[in-house]
């Protein structure tokens, strides 16, 4: 059963960052409620107050800037995003990502800035978002800073941010042109136990650059630089003969833990398998350049 | 605040109730207006035997609160017959036998109403995708799948008053 709790409904990011501070650990930002009230029906946490973000005007909702950035409010469900004309036709990775996050109730009622802020490694947003190089903007009373999003995440269900402290936008850049992306997942509880993204941009028959992502799998989801760097300036055809050894180098850098999704070897095995698709998916996507 | 005064339409009629913020929407539906078509099973969102719309949207009753209503509607399993007639996606589900014990019929039938609403002639992995947070411990799912996509022939042969 749920314990009682005041609920606040700000209309400012200020004014929720005002009511955060002054009631410190006693009071937590509360948007779909589809983790925390489930938390705080199992009694794991208790909360005197919850800040209701939703009611601040503006914080759900995307729009993409003229040089193509997609900037989506920290309120915005996982479902506006994968119905979103523009998210659908500028990012189709991503409304494909959103609309297989958890189940279609799920959806409807999470946000994105949710998602990000409760740091369940088993997680998909975080990792695609991050080949973007996407950030974060995050808002206090009186300050704003943005950071990108890798440095968002600190550990399991830990962020950088501070109490008082909301996340107003996820700001993700385009890709460069020609360029290709994907995203796997594989899992067989509710949530996925690996998740890989790939984007790569290809330049007259060569990888320019490949962006790796991995999560799930460690404590937090990361880009794995070594394996980037492992394919970048190769042709299409050698880069099919490196990607055993980017997804051997990705499995080591994961830090994947032993858990109830599986073995720590077996989920290195399935960022190789993973990896492997998903480059091949990316390859094929950037203007056919590489198709095979 | 504590508790939340507010207007909210279920099954088409206009309520006004006063409802603790800490009081689920399942919890306000069954307990408050007697309400027992949806069903709590597993209380974390993933079975869907809770699945209730709110402004047509499906959500679960188990989890969202109930002052989440606040100026929406809400559709239940009760607000779907006309009387003694019933909404043709029930029909379809009981001539294809799509139901055992019952006890997530409730939620898939009103998972297939938002499913419908937002795209009424789906196909058979769009269905599957859209129901796979809706859980059923006896059917084994092929009469369901067979009953919805039957229910979407029939409504766009003879669009229902919704
Ligand atoms: C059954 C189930 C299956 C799931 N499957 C998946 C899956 O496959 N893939 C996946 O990625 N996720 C999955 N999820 C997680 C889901 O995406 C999240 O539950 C949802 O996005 C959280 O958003 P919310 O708005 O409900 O967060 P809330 O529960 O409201 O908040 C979560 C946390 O974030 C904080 N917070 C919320 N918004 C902000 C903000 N703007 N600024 C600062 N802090 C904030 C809150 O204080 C709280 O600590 C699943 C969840 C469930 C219940
Ligand atoms: S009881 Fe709500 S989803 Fe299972
Ligand atoms: S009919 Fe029994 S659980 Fe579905």
């Amino acid at each position: 059963m749920l314990g009682e709790f005041d609920l606040v409904e700000p209309t400012s990011v200020a004014e929720a960052s005002e009511v955060l501070a002054r009631h410190g650990d006693a009071a937590r930002i509360y948007a779909g409620g589809t983790e925390l009230i489930l938390a705080m029906k199992e009694g794991l946490i208790r909360y005197d107050y919850l800040v209701n973000v939703k009611t601040i005007p503006g914080l759900a909702g995307v729009r993409v800037n003229d040089d193509g950035t997609l900037r989506i409010g920290g309120a915005t469900s996982h479902r506006a995003l994968e119905r979103d004309p523009l998210v659908r036709e500028r990012f189709p990775v991503i409304a494909r990502m959103e609309s297989d996050v958890a189940n279609v109730r799920v959806r409807e009622v999470g946000t994105l800035g949710g998602n990000l802020c409760f740091a369940e490694p088993h997680a998909d947003p975080g990792t695609l978002l991050m080949l973007f190089d996407a950030t974060v903007r995050i808002e206090r009373k009186g300050g704003a800073r943005t950071i990108p999003l890798e440095q968002l995440f600190v550990g399991p269900f830990e962020t950088c941010l501070e109490p008082d402290e909301v996340l107003t936008e996820i700001v993700v850049p385009p890709l460069p042109v020609h360029s290709g992306s994907a995203y796997l997942k594989f899992g067989f509880l509710e949530r996925p136990s690996v998740g890989v993204g790939v984007a790569v941009t290809t330049d007259d028959g060569r990888v320019r650059e490949a962006r790796i992502a991995v999560g799930c799998v460690g404590p937090v989801p990361r880009r794995m630089r070594e394996a980037e760097a492992a394919l970048a300036g190769q042709t299409a055809a050698e880069s099919r003969n490196t990607l055993a050894e980017a997804g051997r180098i990705a499995a080591r850098a994961s830090d994947a833990i032993t858990d109830l999704h599986g073995s720590a070897d077996y989920k290195e095995h399935l960022v190789g398998v993973l990896l492997r698709r998903a480059f091949e998916q990316a390859l094929a996507s950037s203007d056919g350049s590489g198709a095979p | 605040m504590n508790a939340i005064t507010m207007t909210v339409t279920v099954n088409g009629e206009p309520r006004e109730l006063t409802v603790p913020t800490h009081e689920t929407l399942i919890e306000c539906l069954r307990e408050r207006l007697g309400l027992l078509g949806a069903k709590k099973s597993c209380d974390v969102q993933v079975c869907g035997a809770c699945t209730v719309l709110l402004d047509d949207r499906p959500v679960s009753a188990c989890t969202v609160l109930a002052f989440e209503a606040r100026g929406k509607t809400v559709r239940t399993i009760e607000g779907l017959a006309c009387g003694d007639e019933l909404h043709p996606i029930q029909a379809a589900f009981v001539e294809h036998g799509a139901l055992q014990c019952g006890f997530c019929t409730p939620g898939m039938i009103m998972a297939t109403v938002a499913l419908l609403g937002e795209n009424p002639s789906p196909s058979v992995d769009e269905v599957k995708h859209y129901m796979r947070g809706n859980v059923c411990r006896c059917t084994g799912y092929k009469r369901i799948l067979d009953a919805i996509l039957d229910a979407s022939r029939r409504m766009a042969a003879a669009p229902a008053p919704a």
